[in-house]
């Protein structure tokens, strides 16, 4: 199964957010049951056209995902998946 | 009589208690978080505040305790097949507007939004977009961005007689009215100017900054516009130029109207559009109690000097007595006297988005 980990932050909104194995093959269904997990969740991700946020990276063995629109990256058994925050400033 | 007021910061909510005749800071939430709008609903109490997180969207937050506790609900989401133009699907921006949406209509609260959309919220916090006015013929090519990427609707003006009487005010596009609770919208732009349009008496198109109305008397609206400030006294149907060209009340964000003068409003000039910092670097508030006629200018108290400061247009309020205001560098002033003392209740704080008065 896959691995999911999150940046930090998120926590902050989620307190009980940890990381978890999945068997979602990909994105976009991650994302669902994500909000499965924890109801809202999905809207600090992605928007409301489902959309990664533009300030939002996910990381698939270290790659950032490329299709952000559709969030269609495969997810394979064993990947590594990071949930985190991209860098801005303010 | 509201003896607290709410303070929207690029970090966080501030809440101001008025003890023996100063404003003091009691309080703050969502440390670190830009809380870019401020409200409380005067029928039940409850504080509302949009937050703008850098990463996570815009979120809406309200609390029944005066603070104590916070409940997140969804914020507006465009449904889909919402386009902002033929090939750009349209999400939620930035959240700039609430108003109660009087009684008569479901309890709830209009809040407008970029890129454009006026959402109805019902009791039960379940969000509608309006779509009488998303999609009014004039939206996908007449209206557009001023300062962001896409218009928005940053002031919404309920009429206290007829809670189906509203006036939306949207940068940029201008002033639009509805008499059937949003079933149908008509812009009501007469008499302004956009000097940055070729037509500058355009129908559509024009930038009003903040626009407001005088509770005790809702015929009388004010607009601190990008090319002005402009005054109407039949609803809307006309507006009069009442901007002071040898004088400071020109250019601005904010204006403040008198809850039960229809002759008395505040204005915060800058200078320009093109030199947005304090006229001559020296802060003033501006009054006119002759409906703009005149304006008198204040500045006792306030920085007469290298002030680079401006007001955002939510970040002044007037309850006709007590007059505060926060800046886009920190500084938050009151008055007491309305408007023509000041002092200083902090000049350390972030950047100041909005300000509300709340119980």
């Amino acid at each position: 199964m896959a691995n999911v980990n999150f940046t930090h932050a998120l926590k902050r909104f989620y307190p009980k957010l940890e990381p978890f194995s999945t068997t979602c093959e990909n994105v976009s269904e991650l994302i669902a049951l994500l909000d499965d997990k924890y109801p809202g969740l999905r809207n600090y991700i992605v928007d409301e056209q489902g959309q990664l946020r533009k300030h939002v990276n996910i990381f698939i063995q270290q790659k950032l995902i490329k299709d952000r629109i559709n969030l269609q990256d495969p997810i394979q058994p064993d990947d590594e998946i990071y949930i985190m925050q991209a860098l801005s400033g303010g | 009589m509201k003896n607290k007021v709410l303070v929207g910061t690029r970090k966080g909510l501030l809440v101001l208690e008025k003890q023996n005749g100063s404003w003091k800071i009691v309080a703050d939430h969502f440390m670190g978080i830009p809380v870019n709008l401020v409200f409380e609903d005067a029928r039940n109490g409850n504080w509302w505040v949009a937050l703008d997180h850098g990463h996570w969207g815009n979120k809406l937050h309200f609390s029944s305790d005066k603070g104590a506790t916070w409940t997140e609900i969804t914020a507006p989401q465009y449904p889909d097949g919402a386009m902002i133009k033929d090939d750009k699907p349209a999400s939620l921006r930035y959240i700039w507007a609430f108003a109660e949406t009087g009684n008569g209509l479901s309890e709830g609260l209009w809040i407008g939004t970029e890129p454009g959309g006026l959402f109805h919220m019902d009791r039960e916090c379940k969000m509608d977009l309006v779509e009488t006015l998303w999609n009014h013929p004039s939206r996908p090519e007449g209206w557009f961005g001023g300062g962001r990427d896409y218009a928005g609707i940053h002031s919404i003006v309920v009429d206290s007689r007829d809670p189906g009487h509203i006036y939306v005010g949207i940068s940029v596009a201008g002033v639009f009215e509805t008499r059937d609770g949003g079933n149908s919208w008509y812009p009501k732009n007469k008499g302004l100017r956009a000097d940055f349009l070729p037509d500058p008496q355009a129908e559509i198109g024009h930038d009003p900054h903040l626009l407001v109305s005088c509770a005790a008397y809702p015929n009388v609206l004010w607009q601190q516009n990008h090319c002005g400030i402009f005054r109407t006294t039949d609803g809307g149907e006309n507006w009069s130029d009442i901007s002071d060209p040898d004088g400071d009340a020109n250019f601005g964000f904010a204006i403040a109207a008198d809850p039960n003068d229809p002759l008395r409003a505040w204005v915060a000039p800058a200078t320009s559009d093109g030199v947005r910092v304090a006229v001559d670097k020296k802060m003033c508030i501006c009054r006119t109690d002759d409906g703009g006629n005149t304006w008198k200018t204040f500045r006792n108290g306030l920085p007469q000097e290298y002030a680079y400061d401006i007001v955002f247009r939510h970040a002044l309020i007037s309850n006709g007595t007590d007059v505060l205001f926060g800046t886009t560098t920190g500084n938050l002033f009151s008055s007491a006297d309305e408007g023509e003392n000041w002092s200083t209740i902090s000049n350390f704080l972030p950047m100041i988005y909005s300000l509300a008065f709340a119980s």
